[in-house]
């Protein structure tokens, strides 16, 4: 999952989490479900690294990635 | 050249007089010349003449034609020449004069033949003050404007965390590395795909709205950046570019321009949904950096234990306050049934016999276990037991008589153990 769709998730759970209305069951359920989250955000974080590649669309249309050898 | 017999022939048919012919091409009728032959002759002494110039005046009579030339005259207080634009000559120039305008045109002086006008035809002008560029500009803002292109509401927002960011912009320009760089020194999880395309000169416009289409049908990435690092005003030029800007405006993603320097507005910046103020910012507003992105999550995780603890400790008090509730019920439950108890207690221990019996009383019971109550229930000689308070005396009637102060017999029962 990606980062940002981690980090969304896991601001909907503290929402609903701070609702007064939720019971203890689904409130454990959520923070589970939200640790989980913090976990995939946080590897996301730490194998970081910005790649540069170049696009190329081939005479079909269809479109492919090659790594940018410029002076970047 | 005409034969010297061609010409005595044509003259003596004219009957001029035959003497001395200058035959110098127009020195004579014989030798008379061509429009064509001399305006030509005029067009290539004007031109040898003059090298491209640079000339002042003013513009007036400007004709836009449909074949894509335009012509007007220049003219100052004295005098007045044609002028012309060519239209290959016209894309290079921003926008068309207008009449009044003061302008400086460069170009060449020429006898155009078809007309034998003198005629003077223009590369480049440049009106006072910019006139031509702030010219150009309004007039593609203004129509960008009436197809609401610039609306602030058509704006996007940028997403907090792209994973894949398209730039497009030159291979090998200074912006391109800035924008690398700055992906790197941030380096959070991102993609960065270049695109690259001619950003100034011939064909600029139209490589760049090709790129800005080709972004938008590969679908596959969550922002584009569209830029280039500083220049003069002409190198920037492709991003005032109506088309460019439209393209841009078209794009399915969110958009960021980043052209030039701080100073530097183009039409793109307008169209953009963010414009940067260099290649650099554009790249610094699309990726968040790594420690930013690490405090959102630290944010997160604290919010998270800290609603969850919130809950707990509300559901433990609401069960605390349950618990106490049903530990006075029990309790009020308990007390009365114990007083109901102990209110029976006393009513039994009131009825029992062994207090009577602990008073002094003794209870005789025949051998069925009866109550004796009666004389005539004893006989002589029989046994019987007594219970007394403290257990069972077994014992024999001796004799029986009524209660001495009774009416009845007046014998008293004797007792042998």
């Amino acid at each position: 999952m990606s980062f940002e769709k981690s980090v969304s998730r896991l601001e909907e759970i503290v929402r609903e989490l701070d609702r007064d209305d939720l019971d203890l069951d689904r409130a454990l359920a959520l923070f589970e479900e939200g640790i989980a989250h913090l976990r995939s955000a946080n590897s996301a974080l730490v194998q970081a690294e910005a790649r540069v590649q170049l696009l190329v669309e081939a005479a079909d249309g269809t479109f492919s990635l090659t790594d940018f050898g410029g002076q970047a | 050249m005409a034969t010297p017999r061609n010409a005595s022939t044509r003259s003596a048919s004219y009957g001029a007089p035959p003497v001395e012919r200058d035959l110098t091409p127009g020195a004579s009728q014989e030798s008379a010349i061509s429009v064509h032959t001399l305006t030509t002759a005029a067009k290539d002494l004007v031109e040898g003449a003059f090298p491209p110039l640079w000339v002042r005046g003013e513009v007036s009579d400007f004709k836009a034609h449909r074949n894509g030339h335009w012509y007007f005259s220049l003219r100052d207080a004295n005098a007045q020449m044609k002028c012309v634009v060519w239209s290959t000559q016209t894309r290079r120039i921003p926008a068309s004069p207008d009449d009044g305008m003061q302008v400086l045109v460069r170009g060449q002086m020429t006898v155009w033949p078809v007309r034998g006008d003198l005629q003077f035809s223009v590369a480049a002008i440049e009106a006072e003050g910019d006139g031509l560029w702030r010219k150009a500009l309004e007039l593609t803002q203004r129509r960008l404007e009436a197809d609401g292109l610039l609306d602030p509401a058509r704006k996007r927002a940028l997403p907090r965390y792209p994973r894949r960011i398209a730039v497009i912009t030159s291979p090998d320009g200074a912006a391109l590395h800035d924008i690398v760089k700055v992906a790197r020194g941030r380096s959070p999880d991102v993609e960065v795909v270049i695109v690259p395309a001619k950003v100034q000169g011939d064909g600029a416009p139209e490589e760049l709205v090709a790129m800005i289409e080709r972004v938008g049908r590969w679908m596959d990435a969550d922002l584009l950046i569209i830029g280039r690092g500083g220049g003069a005003r002409e190198d920037l030029w492709a991003f005032n570019d109506e088309r460019v800007a439209r393209a841009l405006a078209m794009c399915p993603i969110p958009t960021i321009s980043g052209v030039g320097h701080e100073v530097d507005i183009t039409i793109c910046d307008l169209v953009a949904d963010v414009r940067a103020a260099t290649p650099s910012a554009a790249a610094e507003l699309a990726i968040p950096a790594r420690r930013e992105m690490i405090a959102h999550v630290d944010a997160l995780r604290g919010r998270l234990v800290t609603a969850l603890a919130r809950k707990r400790e509300r559901s433990l008090g609401m069960l605390t306050l349950v618990r106490r509730r049903l530990g006075t019920a029990a309790v009020r439950v308990t007390e009365r049934r114990r007083a109901r108890l102990d209110a029976t207690t006393g009513r039994l221990d009131a009825l029992s016999p062994l207090a009577t019996l602990e008073r002094g009383y003794a209870v005789a019971r025949g051998p069925d276990g009866a109550t004796l109550r009666k004389r005539s229930q004893f006989a002589t000689g029989e046994g019987f037991d007594l219970w007394v308070s403290d257990g069972v005396v077994r014992a024999t009637t001796a004799s029986t008589r009524v209660h001495p102060d009774g009416d009845g017999d007046r014998d008293l029962p004797k007792e042998r153990a």
